[in-house]
């Protein structure tokens, strides 16, 4: 706001941390009707030490005196929990602002009809392709009617503005126009973020991702197009492909800085691309509740020290990405203070060649083995707790 | 041209106040804004600017405003031009004090 006047620039004042996190994820359970091939929290199974309704109404009395403005509430599949619409019902009452991500599956026109009637309540559709034979090979069969049915029901109960959410991947990164096409119809708005290879995503994570070329295409469609167009400032690795700026968004990593998650046991993370024992800051049950973990976790007060630059110390584009995601390079098990393993100045290429540790994945709640990449009978289990 | 429009709009002599659903948030660099209606999040990055917006409605202009938070006339151009783009978002709304 105030340019004129000398200050840090606002980037560094938030590597430095903020007094509560500007996005916060919520993951409100691990159980889950689909088994998407890339699920970033390995989830299927409920966790039996799952926080119970009192729990989580405590959570957001701490997020209220907080000032956390709103959550990104998220799974598995948090419209399953039977305490779901009483948890939403209860943050907004408490102004804490509830945005949730769902395949769909409990967005009855009932349901569409109840979050039309509000005014503070964001919804985001889940759909990795635009069709749905790119989508269900990843999220499962009948999962695209799914959230074609949902859409529908939103539209028609007159829900402005729902969110199409899309995990941009080799396969549907050509489907960007027939995407922003949907919402179009839909009256909704497209979203679309990165694939990182956390959770079930670092099985897929090789096959998935987007290629070199298509990274580029990635860049210039939204350079193009993208103007309403929402990434979560996912893409900030890509800025390196043209001028500082020309995306739109903090292009910083702001794990434990501005952004968090929590977990459906009140586990604290760094991000939500981050489930691992490695970017563990705490337990809102054991750990003096969520403000402390927030203001004091080693790991937290860690991140909010200048981070060093490692292998990227010879780029002349570190500015504008920053290094890239740490969540990516932990979990393909490159150097965290190095090149990005999507690097789009190919400085990570020589890493990846080598042989590489790779992390497991912290905790999986998957149902059964790993989920094949094409399974085209994948039953779709509605009732998951 | 929005911010154009919305300078014409912001007249420094009027009243102002934070929008009925808009939150500020201290931290560290100032503070953060967040409007429950257009989901907008602003920051102001400095305390200067963080007094200035919250006292606004106890006066009966926006230059007055400033001059209480010890920014003298000459200073005031990129706090008033700051105001303009918070008034241009819906941040701020004309406040009733003549």
């Amino acid at each position: 706001m105030t340019s004129a006047v000398r200050v840090p620039r606002l980037i560094e004042q938030f590597e430095r941390g903020l007094a509560a996190p500007i996005c916060l994820t919520w993951e409100l359970t691990y159980a889950c009707n689909l088994a998407c091939v890339h699920c970033l929290s390995s989830s299927g199974k409920r966790d039996p030490r799952e926080l119970t309704t009192r729990q989580c109404k405590d959570i957001i009395d701490e997020l209220q005196r907080m000032q956390v403005f709103y959550v990104n509430i998220g799974g598995g599949e948090p419209t399953v929990r039977p305490d779901f619409w009483e948890l939403v019902d209860y943050a907004t009452a408490h102004h804490v602002g509830v945005k949730f991500s769902t395949n769909g599956v409990r967005i009855t026109p009932e349901a569409a009809q109840r979050l039309a009637a509000g005014d503070y309540v964001d919804v985001q559709i889940s759909l990795d392709g635009a069709t749905a034979e790119v989508n269900d090979a990843v999220r499962g069969a009948g999962s695209f009617a799914m959230a074609i049915a949902a859409l529908e029901n939103l539209a028609a109960a007159g829900f402005s503005d729902a969110k199409i959410s899309v995990v941009v991947t080799r396969h549907n990164v050509d489907q960007l126009d027939e995407f922003a096409a949907l919402a179009e119809r839909y009256g909704a708005t497209l979203r679309i973020t990165r694939l990182r290879p956390s959770g079930r995503g670092a099985d897929v994570w090789d096959e998935l991702h987007p290629t070199a070329a298509q990274q580029v295409q990635l860049y210039d469609w939204l350079v193009e197009r993208g103007e309403k167009v929402l990434t979560g400032d996912s893409f900030f690795h890509l800025s390196a492909l043209g001028q500082p700026g020309a995306l739109a968004g903090l292009n910083l990593c702001g794990a434990g800085r501005v952004v968090c998650l929590i977990d459906p046991v009140g586990d604290v993370y760094a991000c939500p691309f981050a489930i691992h024992d490695r970017f563990l800051a705490g337990n809102v049950l054991s750990g003096g509740g969520f403000d402390n973990v927030w203001k004091n976790a080693p790991l937290f007060r860690e991140l909010r020290e200048p981070q060093a630059v490692g292998g990227c110390a010879g780029c002349g584009h570190y500015d504008s990405c920053r290094g890239g995601c740490m969540a990516a390079k932990f979990f393909t098990g490159l150097p965290i203070d190095g090149p990005d393993p999507e690097c789009v100045r190919g400085h990570a290429a020589p890493a990846l060649g080598r042989q590489r540790d790779v992390p497991r994945p912290g905790r999986d709640h998957s149902r059964g083995g790993p989920v094949p990449l094409t399974l085209t009978k994948r039953p779709c289990n509605e009732s998951p707790v | 041209m929005a911010v154009d429009t919305a300078r014409q709009a912001f007249d420094p002599a009027r009243s102002w106040r934070l929008h009925p659903r808009v939150a500020l948030r201290p931290e560290p660099f100032g503070a953060l804004l967040y409007h429950f209606g257009t989901r907008k999040l602003s920051f102001l990055k400095n305390q200067a600017m963080v007094t200035v917006v919250q006292a606004l409605a106890e006066y009966s202009d926006a230059r007055a405003a400033c001059r209480a938070a010890g920014i003298e006339d000459g200073d005031q151009a990129p706090y008033l031009h700051a105001l303009g783009l918070l008034a241009a978002s819906k941040m701020l709304v004309a406040g009733d004090r003549a």
